[in-house]
């Protein structure tokens, strides 16, 4: 950063300590803080970014990012950071940027979170850490924002001039990651950091997990993400693709392979469908594979990209968390799609995506159907879908979630006509990778039990994470469950050298 | 001379026009691979995940075998790829192991490419004690593949071609149904073109004998992930390349699998047809 960011600030401190007002390094205080409005995200034109897979946003630029840091109050008890599962040390990372120190207010983020880019750019901000900052109710500091940012400004920067990345060398015991998602990725990289020996064994091709084959490329640009991912390797992380644990190889095998411990950060991969007539009609995909031909596959770039995609005209996605949004957003951007719905059995407030998300997904054009169920899929002779049998519901008592039941209004059955349909109503775990572990405990829900404090499951040495453990959850909360994994694998082989 | 390494084409042989054999390096699937299970595998860097049967594998070499049909843009892209050169991605062994038992007589019946997909499964049969009897069909002489490779695992083997080129005329449900009359049929497996599959399934309902067959619907990663393999079983949604790929072939919804099997085709024309535009010496050939 530069001096004349610095423009409006440095005056007299000793007339700042004369009022008891704290002063941060560019000569502001609190009031002059309080004054500057949160600033708004740069973004491409709704019609302009239908017609394309590039960022929706493109990022604070370096004077936004300086304005919208002075805004933080640099609190003594931040609570911002109890709202981050990561616990990222917000407001240090914040006054780098005031000082113009992009490279530490990066290593800040790095320090708590192996993946800022990403996180900056798709936790739902105002859930977790903006919800507790103490300007929460004024318009929180754009932490997220900033993270993304400071990520993305070294990334570009390292890009250009790669940093001497020192290869730890590792001098404790080998310890195997299985699944190169969030969880996987952070529980690694702490762990090489720590000096040990880790290999990530990953199915698919690629590593990323959902932020590769779930998210599109328009809210996580793969050049951002690939260098994310990258930096691991770069640290010393062997990271092994196309293993699929429990087939390809065995916790047996890894055992005898001296591998002391394991951390299954296998993810909630599995579709749900909805389990009603018609589901296996031509046209019906889950979401999971309907965002993995499109993202991983690259099915947007067909035939230049092998794997193609069918989509028509009238394409619905049914549900209403973040994958709903990315499926209905996707199909926005196929050629040829006119209209693009989302139905869901309850409403808006209920809508478990982030609220950028379903904000962005109405300034495309989606057609939202709020209070509608689908109860059957109508095709023809062929076994292509020509629709949608719903029925319109009201909400109800509140069930154990706390959110409202929606209940079906008798006789309001109707029909949509569609010939696409994409199921996005939840993920479950996939159970390939825990049930080759035997003695390995699962709950009914098809989740890995593990015990809270140390993340160790009821096989020692075998620690999971994230959504394999809580299930379809978010990227922030696998990233924490990634570092307290690491930290209590540590443990765990530092208490198994001392009796041994 | 120097290692082979993982992925590496090590052995390249055309069985026919548009069938090959290879031999890849994939040291641990070779040491796990069962009968009946598969690979998925990518040719180059934006290609699609194709699942290929593993034909046979030999732990020691670290090597296993694929035989395939060129049928569109990937396996033609894979026919080009020359012993020494390397399959970008192979992931594997996935699926099921087909359940080998001794029943008594088992018969096999293979249709197409289907015949590859079976050897392994014969050989493991026999030595399961079986008595192992094999059917294998074709439209013509020229399309059959690894006759004698099944007739080395066999028992016996009867050869039948749609246009009596070789072996007797006709389809190989026919002799099949006489293996049914005659009480010498205690369990039946079947793998080839769908439609040949169901009418297996057809001629063994009836006098209730045990048939598996293995199912080849569309799919993406292979493990369980993504629902593209979806094929209903008894009413009962089941994902093939977990599940499977063998089911009972009593339960099988073959007609929605067929249907759901034609779902890209318009997209498969297009992608072989600018491939085949690109390397016009093969479109020649065939194709
Ligand atoms: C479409 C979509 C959009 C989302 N949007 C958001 C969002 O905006 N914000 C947010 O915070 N969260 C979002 N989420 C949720 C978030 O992505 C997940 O909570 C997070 O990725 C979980 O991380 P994980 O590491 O636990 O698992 P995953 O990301 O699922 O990774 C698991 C990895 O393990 C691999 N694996 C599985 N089984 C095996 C095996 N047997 N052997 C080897 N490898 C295996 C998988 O291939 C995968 O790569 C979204 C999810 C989806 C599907
Ligand atoms: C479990 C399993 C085992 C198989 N084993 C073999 C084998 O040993 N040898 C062999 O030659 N073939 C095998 N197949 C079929 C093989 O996967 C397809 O021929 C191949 O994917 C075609 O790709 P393509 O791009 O060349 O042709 P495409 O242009 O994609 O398609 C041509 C034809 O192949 C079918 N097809 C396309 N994609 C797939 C897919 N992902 N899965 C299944 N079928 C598809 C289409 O319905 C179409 O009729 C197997 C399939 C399955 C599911
Ligand atoms: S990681 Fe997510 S929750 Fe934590 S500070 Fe960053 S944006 Fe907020
Ligand atoms: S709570 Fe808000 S204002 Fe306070 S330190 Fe955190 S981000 Fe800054
Ligand atoms: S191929 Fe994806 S679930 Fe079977």
């Amino acid at each position: 950063m530069t001096e004349e960011h610095k423009g409006k600030t440095a005056e007299n401190t000793e007339t700042s300590e004369k009022k008891k007002e704290k002063v941060g390094p560019d000569g502001l205080t609190k009031r002059d803080r309080l004054k500057i409005k949160r600033h708004a995200m740069p973004e491409q034109a709704p019609e302009e970014r239908i017609t394309n897979f590039l960022s929706v946003v493109h990022g604070y630029t370096l004077e936004m990012a300086y304005e919208e840091a002075q805004r933080c109050l640099d609190c003594p008890r931040p609570k911002c950071i109890d709202g981050c599962p990561a616990e990222v040390d917000i407001p240090a990372f914040i006054m780098e940027i005031l000082k113009g120190d992009l490279e530490e207010s990066y290593r800040i983020l790095k320090a708590d979170n192996a993946l800022p880019a990403v996180c900056g750019r798709v936790c739902p901000q105002e859930e977790q850490c903006e919800l507790t900052c103490l300007l929460a109710k004024k318009g929180p500091v754009a932490i997220g924002r900033l993270e993304q940012f400071v990520a993305e400004y070294m990334l570009d920067k390292y890009e250009k001039e790669p940093p001497k990345v020192e290869k730890i060398i590792p001098t404790k015991e080998k310890v195997a990651v299985i699944g190169a998602g969030p969880a996987g990725i952070t529980a690694a990289a702490d762990l090489v950091k720590m000096g040990y020996e880790v290999t990530i064994f990953e199915a698919l091709h690629k590593p990323g997990g959902v932020l590769n084959y779930g998210i599109p490329p328009f809210r996580m640009p793969r050049r951002i993400l690939d260098a994310e991912l990258g930096s691991i390797e770069q640290m010393g992380v062997d990271v092994r693709c196309n293993m699929v644990f429990g087939k390809t190889i065995t916790h047996e095998e890894l055992l005898e392979d001296g591998y002391k411990a394991f951390f299954l950060g296998t993810g909630a991969g599995l579709p749900t469908f909805m389990g009603i007539p018609g589901e296996n009609a031509n046209g019906v995909y889950s979401a999971n594979e309907y965002l993995t031909r499109v993202n991983l596959m690259e099915a947007w770039d067909f035939p230049n990209a092998d794997t193609p995609v069918f989509v028509g005209k009238n394409v619905v996605t049914t549900g209403a968390g973040n994958t709903a949004m990315d499926s209905a957003r996707v199909s926005r951007r196929m050629p040829g799609v006119e209209k693009s719905y989302i139905v869901y059995r309850r409403t808006r407030n209920e809508a478990p995506a982030r609220n950028e998300e379903i904000e962005h997904a109405e300034q495309e054009g989606i057609i939202f159907k709020y209070l509608t169920q689908p109860i059957e899929i109508l095709r023809d002779d062929k076994n292509w879908i020509t629709g949608m049998r719903c029925i319109k519901m009201e909400l109800g008592e509140p069930d154990d979630s706390g959110r409202r039941r929606p209940v079906p209004i008798p006789d309001s059955e109707f029909e949509i006509e569609c010939d696409t349909l994409l199921v996005a109503i939840g993920q479950r775990p996939n159970p390939i990778a825990m049930r080759s572990i035997p003695g390995l405990e699962i709950s009914k829900w098809g989740t890995i039990v593990v015990d809270d404090e140390t993340m160790m499951t009821s096989v020692p040495g075998v620690f999971a994470g994230g959504d394999a453990v809580v299930g379809a959850s978010t990227v922030i909360l696998a990233v924490g469950h990634g570092k307290q994994a690491a930290r209590a694998v540590d443990a765990y082989l530092a208490e198994q050298r001392g009796g041994s | 001379m120097t290692e082979p390494k993982p992925n590496e084409i090590v052995f390249k042989k055309r069985l026919s026009e548009n069938t090959l054999r290879i031999e890849v390096v994939a040291p641990l699937i070779a040491k796990k691979a069962q009968p009946g299970q598969f690979v998925i595998i990518r040719v180059h860097s934006r290609g699609e995940r194709i699942p290929l049967t593993i034909a046979d594998a030999d732990a020691e070499r670290g090597v296993i075998t694929l035989i395939y049909q060129e049928v569109g843009k990937s396996t033609y892209a894979l026919g080009e790829l020359e012993k020494g050169e390397f399959l970008h991605d192979v992931v594997g062994p996935l699926g099921h192991a087909t359940p080998i038992e001794k029943y008594g007589n088992a018969i096999i019946v293979a249709g197409g490419l289907g015949t590859a997909e079976m050897y392994p499964i014969a050989r493991a049969l026999r030595a399961a004690g079986n008595h192992v009897i094999t059917i294998v069909g074709a439209r013509r002489k020229d399309l059959l593949v690894m006759v004698e490779e099944m007739e080395s695992v066999s028992d016996e083997i009867i050869v039948t071609t749609d246009d009596g080129s070789f072996g007797r005329k006709g389809v190989v449900t026919v002799p099949l149904k006489e293996l049914v009359e005659e009480g010498r049929a205690d369990f039946v497996i079947t793998c080839g073109p769908t439609i040949m599959m169901k009418f297996v399934a057809e001629a063994t309902r009836e006098a209730g004998v045990p048939t598996l067959a293995s199912l080849n619907p569309i799919m993406v990663d292979g493990t369980g992930m993504c629902g593209a393999c979806r094929v209903s079983i008894g009413g009962k949604t089941r994902f093939a390349c977990v599940d499977g790929p063998d089911f009972n072939a009593h339960e099988v919804d073959f007609e929605e699998l067929m249907m759901r099997q034609k779902t890209f085709c318009d997209f498969e024309r297009k992608s072989l047809d600018l491939w085949l535009e690109e390397h016009p010496e093969r479109a020649q050939s065939g194709g």
